[in-house]
């Protein structure tokens, strides 16, 4: 009988754990993969989260789904490409390159262009103006200068 | 010169100001649906009230309808529902449900205690048609023409303006 009774914790914990066990551990790869899709996807309800992240039962959803689409052996691309297909680009973290997001792929770049144009400008202008300047006026003040001098002397 | 020189400065700054504060009245909650303009993703449901029979979209080919998704622990459903009421005693529209991740005997005891608008209301227990639609934020509706393409989605609860 204690013998018994000192099982009895066992039996417990061996419940315990049961319960906590998470049905995706079964196969590490496999939620590798979802974690890393998870990662890249943008949970709806809590924007600004990704679904990796989210808590929300919808992100929890779409993560089943992401594990049955992967067990079902679908590649990465064709995963994504079910869940764009319903909620559209907006779940993605990473905007794909198309005619209506090439303003946000290389506005910035276009930004740093200008930039750089107007300050080439100005350095341009600048050079020229100081150019002018010892040409026309430094001649004359160095010739008077140079005339000057040589009257004071005399 | 002067003029020019501060002009051009601001002239920028008002307009980023502009951009900025029509980006601020934009409401990022509400994603444009991709499905708009194409046909209605297929499912095949069984029933709210009857849960042996089943319903498709297929069986609404022809028609006009409403598709609105809807459930019983959804607040903003409840601040829509005597819109819905109204629409459906109007008969502008057939009105069917898609009672989203509820408990039945939760989704009857609404539909019975707060009247019920619906034609019919399929019970999506797990949310995968849900999920096939989009539906990230109950209530949204659909409206569908009669070749079974959705023309509009409305996120968020419907309001007499709207109707």
């Amino acid at each position: 009988m204690p013998r018994f009774l000192a099982l009895l914790p066992l039996l417990f914990a061996a419940f315990v754990a049961a319960k906590e066990a998470p049905p995706a551990a079964a196969d590490p790869v496999l939620e590798k993969r979802v974690m890393a899709l998870a990662e890249e996807l943008r949970c709806l309800v809590c924007q600004n989260q990704t679904l990796a992240d989210s808590n929300a039962p919808l992100a929890e959803d779409l993560r089943n789904q992401l594990r049955e689409k992967i067990r079902e052996g679908k590649s990465d691309a064709e995963v994504v490409d079910f869940l764009v297909e319903r909620y559209g680009d907006f779940v993605l973290y990473r905007p794909p390159l198309k005619a209506t997001t090439i303003l946000l792929w290389f506005g910035p770049l276009l930004l740093l262009a200008a930039g750089f144009a107007v300050l080439l400008r100005r350095l341009l202008r600048r050079r020229s103006v100081e150019v002018a300047e010892m040409t026309a006026a430094d001649r004359k003040r160095v010739a008077e200068l140079l005339a000057g001098t040589q009257g004071e002397r005399r | 010169m002067t003029m020019t020189r501060f002009a051009i400065p601001i002239a920028i700054f008002v307009a980023l100001v502009v951009l900025l504060g029509v980006g601020l009245k934009l409401d990022p909650r509400e994603v444009p649906s991709p499905l708009i303009g194409k046909p209605a993703p297929h499912f095949e449901l069984p029933q709210l009230r009857e849960a042996t029979r089943t319903f498709t979209e297929r069986d609404m080919l022809g028609k006009v309808w409403m598709l609105n998704v809807w459930a019983s622990w959804c607040v903003s459903c409840r601040e829509e529902h005597p819109v819905l009421l109204h629409l459906a005693a109007s008969g502008v529209v057939p009105i069917y449900g898609l009672n989203y991740k509820d408990k039945r005997e939760d989704g009857l005891a609404w539909l019975n205690g707060m009247g019920d608008p619906y034609k019919l209301s399929i019970y999506d227990f797990d949310g995968r048609v849900g999920i096939d639609y989009g539906v990230y934020g109950v209530p949204e509706t659909y409206v569908i023409d009669k070749a079974g393409v959705i023309r509009y989605k409305r996120i968020g609860p419907l309001t007499p303006q709207i109707v």
